[in-house]
């Protein structure tokens, strides 16, 4: 029985913030609340508190997409992808399907 | 009206002190013994007639739990100005001061953040040249 996670992946990357939030810690590891909201503001536009922010990243860490550690006195968050494989797993891609797909960015335009 | 003090809230006066001339370079302004603290400020070597940063003894208690949440969250309360960033990470790297934040573009601007030693989160910026 594969371990379950409190918040299920699909509701966990349902929302932009945390797709960006993902994309920010894929960019570099280890990062603090301070530097996400940072990048958030600048690179995405995104100009949500940084309590709401906090709260993103609770419901990341319950799916099991990120997690966090300590160093020095800072809390810094890192990416995990093992729980995407699920998807995969559930949906697989055949070799030779198109697999070229839309991202955030072609959904805004 | 001008603003000529700034301070940092620091653990150790005296080891604040080596901290901020000898590893980040800025010279003593006012070191005045006053009782069991000092009165301890510092200029920048490039400004010497410029804002002074009070050396802040954490004597209140209402300090430690307001820099232990802005530590956990990576937030730095102080900020200085550098003409480059990724110089200035290089040369502090190697004088042995631990980053939390590398240097980042964040478009008009490069920042990073670093551990004061003294329980702060000192950022350190540069604005780009607009194109």
């Amino acid at each position: 029985m594969p371990y379950t996670y409190r918040v299920d992946i699909y509701r966990a990357i349902a929302d932009r913030t945390r797709r960006a939030i993902l994309d920010e810690l894929v960019d570099r590891s280890g990062q603090s609340l301070f530097e996400l909201c940072g990048r958030l503001i600048m690179k995405h536009g995104i100009s949500s508190s940084r309590q709401a922010i906090s709260q993103h990243l609770d419901v990341l860490e319950a799916a099991g997409l990120i997690r966090t550690r300590r160093e020095g006195r800072s809390k810094l968050h890192w990416f995990v992808g093992a729980p995407l494989k699920a998807i995969g797993e559930r949906w697989p891609v055949s070799t030779d399907e198109d697999t070229s797909h839309s991202t955030d960015e072609d959904i805004e335009k | 009206m001008r603003i000529n003090l700034s301070g940092v809230v620091v653990d150790d006066q005296q080891r604040a002190l080596q901290f901020y001339t000898e590893t980040l370079g800025f010279r003593v302004k006012h070191n005045i013994p006053m009782g069991e603290h000092a009165w301890i400020t510092v200029v920048s070597p490039e400004a010497p007639e410029g804002t002074e940063l009070v050396l802040e003894p954490a004597g209140h208690p209402a300090v430690i739990p307001f820099r232990k949440a802005l530590v956990e969250d990576g937030i730095p309360y102080t900020s200085f100005a550098v003409d480059d960033v990724e110089a200035e990470h290089e040369r502090l790297v190697a004088e042995g001061v631990r980053f939390v934040q590398p240097p980042t573009d964040l478009g008009t601007v490069v920042t990073a953040v670093f551990d004061d030693t003294c329980g702060n989160l000192i950022q350190i910026m540069e604005e780009k040249a607009q194109p």
